[in-house]
């Protein structure tokens, strides 16, 4: 976790640096079938977070030795563009978005069902134009609506969220300055009609009543971001419905 | 994780191990739930590593080095040491690893086991700047796979915290004096994967290859998480998340016991 630091992350009124209380999330907007050539498309802007994320599939698994005579997988590609973050990002694959395809791939695979796919592969390509924190799971909330969007078959979405320890504060949705001058970072993703955990890391350090308070606080926001996800799934047949003059 | 060689399990094989968790609650080895493997380690078997460890795990083998090598820090952080973690499955610890450029499942190990070591502090970084921005020391932990017979991510942490604990750094090559690798703590991961509803303690292959998630917790000494990573396509219950805590906190202690002193 971060570097230690004299630097102030509240206000004399508890707030935080972007003036949030410490269980509020940064403003959320997810916008489905933004691309043409992808079978499901969606965008999602999450503070500071500008995220793409493309479904092609299902479609015959590629290379044959890959197929899963049973049922289809999976494969979340997460990659950043050079641009997204201050530095420039050396294009192409590095060890932490390979770990984050990993876990995003498994997590989407709990959600899809799979055993109507034999044979088949799913891919989710989900490109970070600009990095602001929480990327992983911005990206994987993405995801699970483009899947919808695609007309996957789903036994729920996959809504993520984070939470941390912020100047031994517990705090939800970190922040850009907050991910990097505090505690820890315990991201997590649900599939919120069940509450069944599909993604959980975590770094830095937190007591097991710290762990408490982080997830609850993870639960009850991951509410709010699924009615967002259905809005914005909503939203695309509405204005569907409208065209038709109904 | 690979499977074995033909990718399938046999049918009775599967039904044994699943009927002898549900019924009798006790797995298809002999073990308990919540009990790990015997635990075997030697440090510094490679006296040519700055420190070293073999490590069995039942029937899983690793062994690590360390090196320590001066060098220039990351520009972010001009007073603080550098550590860097790798795992190589090696083709000879199975049938279906291959020789070649890292794969996920390695880059998951070293990264799980990376971020329970860095992130416990376990290492004293800022004790290792030789010239602030100029020259530190730079700390890498590699660690060889030779056997594999599951829960590689215990296994290389109980190696690399093992061989950490008795590295030497090299000061002597830059002409000052060599002195113990400063170590505030002692982290112990704990895996543990979830079969059908039942979660169990550290997995050997079998029962990774039946399980559905996998989740690991890394603690120190004053019972703080430092490190979680949930993997594999299933889900865990929020409970099961509280309980297998709970269990890292108790069989973790039982592995710091066996760390050298």
């Amino acid at each position: 976790m971060g570097t230690a630091s004299d630097k102030k992350l509240f206000d004399e009124n508890g707030l935080r640096l972007d003036g949030r209380s410490p269980g509020d999330l940064r403003p959320i907007r997810i916008e489905t079938d933004v691309l043409n050539r992808a079978d499901g498309s969606a965008f999602i802007e999450w503070g500071g977070n500008k995220i793409q994320v493309a479904v092609y599939g299902p479609r015959e698994a590629y290379p044959r030795h890959m197929q899963d005579i049973n049922q289809a997988f999976v494969r979340a590609r997460y990659n950043m563009a050079a641009f997204s973050v201050d530095e420039r990002k050396r294009p192409g694959p590095d060890r932490r978005s390979m770990e984050i395809s990993k876990v995003i791939s498994e997590a989407l695979q709990a959600a899809v069902m799979v055993e109507l796919f034999p044979r088949a592969q799913i891919d989710v390509f989900i490109e970070v134009l600009q990095a602001d924190a929480g990327t992983r799971i911005a990206g994987l909330t993405a995801s699970a609506v483009a899947l919808a969007a695609a007309g996957v078959p789903m036994r729920d979405l996959v809504v993520g969220c984070t939470a941390g320890k912020v100047d031994g504060k517990v705090v939800l949705d970190l922040s850009k300055e907050e991910d990097n001058f505090g505690q820890a970072d315990l991201p997590v993703a649900v599939m919120p009609k069940s509450g069944k955990v599909v993604l959980m890391q975590m770094d830095g350090d937190l007591s097991i009543d710290e762990f408490n308070e982080a997830t609850s606080m993870i639960f009850k926001a991951t509410e709010r971001i699924n009615q967002i996800q259905r809005d914005a799934l909503k939203k695309n047949y509405a204005s569907t419905a409208q065209d038709w003059g109904e | 994780m690979p499977r074995d060689e033909l990718d399938v399990m046999s049918e009775i094989k599967r039904n044994y191990i699943l009927q002898k968790i549900k019924k009798d609650g006790i797995r298809a080895d002999g073990r308990k739930l919540d009990e790990m493997r015997k635990v075997v380690i030697q440090t510094n078997f490679i006296p040519r590593a700055s420190g070293s460890a073999v490590v069995t795990l039942g029937r899983t083998k690793v062994v690590c080095g360390i090196k320590i090598e001066a060098g220039e820090p990351f520009p972010d952080t001009p007073n603080q040491g550098v550590l860097t973690t790798n795992v190589e499955l090696l083709p000879m610890a199975f049938p279906t690893f291959e020789a070649g450029p890292p794969s996920e499942d390695s880059i998951e190990i070293a990264r799980v086991v990376d971020r329970g070591i860095r992130e416990s502090k376990m290492i004293d970084l800022q004790k290792l700047v030789v010239e602030p921005a100029k020259q530190v020391w730079i700390v890498f932990i590699d660690i060889d796979v030779i056997d594999y017979d599951g829960n590689l991510i215990d296994a290389c942490t109980i190696a690399a915290v093992s061989a950490l604990a008795t590295a030497v750094v090299p000061a002597s090559t830059i002409g000052q004096k060599d002195f113990p690798l400063p170590i505030t703590c002692r982290p112990a991961s704990v895996t543990m994967v979830k079969i059908e509803n039942i979660v169990v303690v550290d997995p050997d292959l079998e029962e990774e290859q039946i399980a559905s998630a996998r989740l690991t917790v890394t603690m120190a000494e004053d019972g703080h998480l430092k490190a979680m990573q949930k993997g594999e396509p299933g889900f865990f219950t929020l409970e099961e998340i509280q309980k297998a805590i709970k269990t890292s906190s108790d069989v973790g202690s039982q592995i710091r016991n066996n760390y050298p002193k």
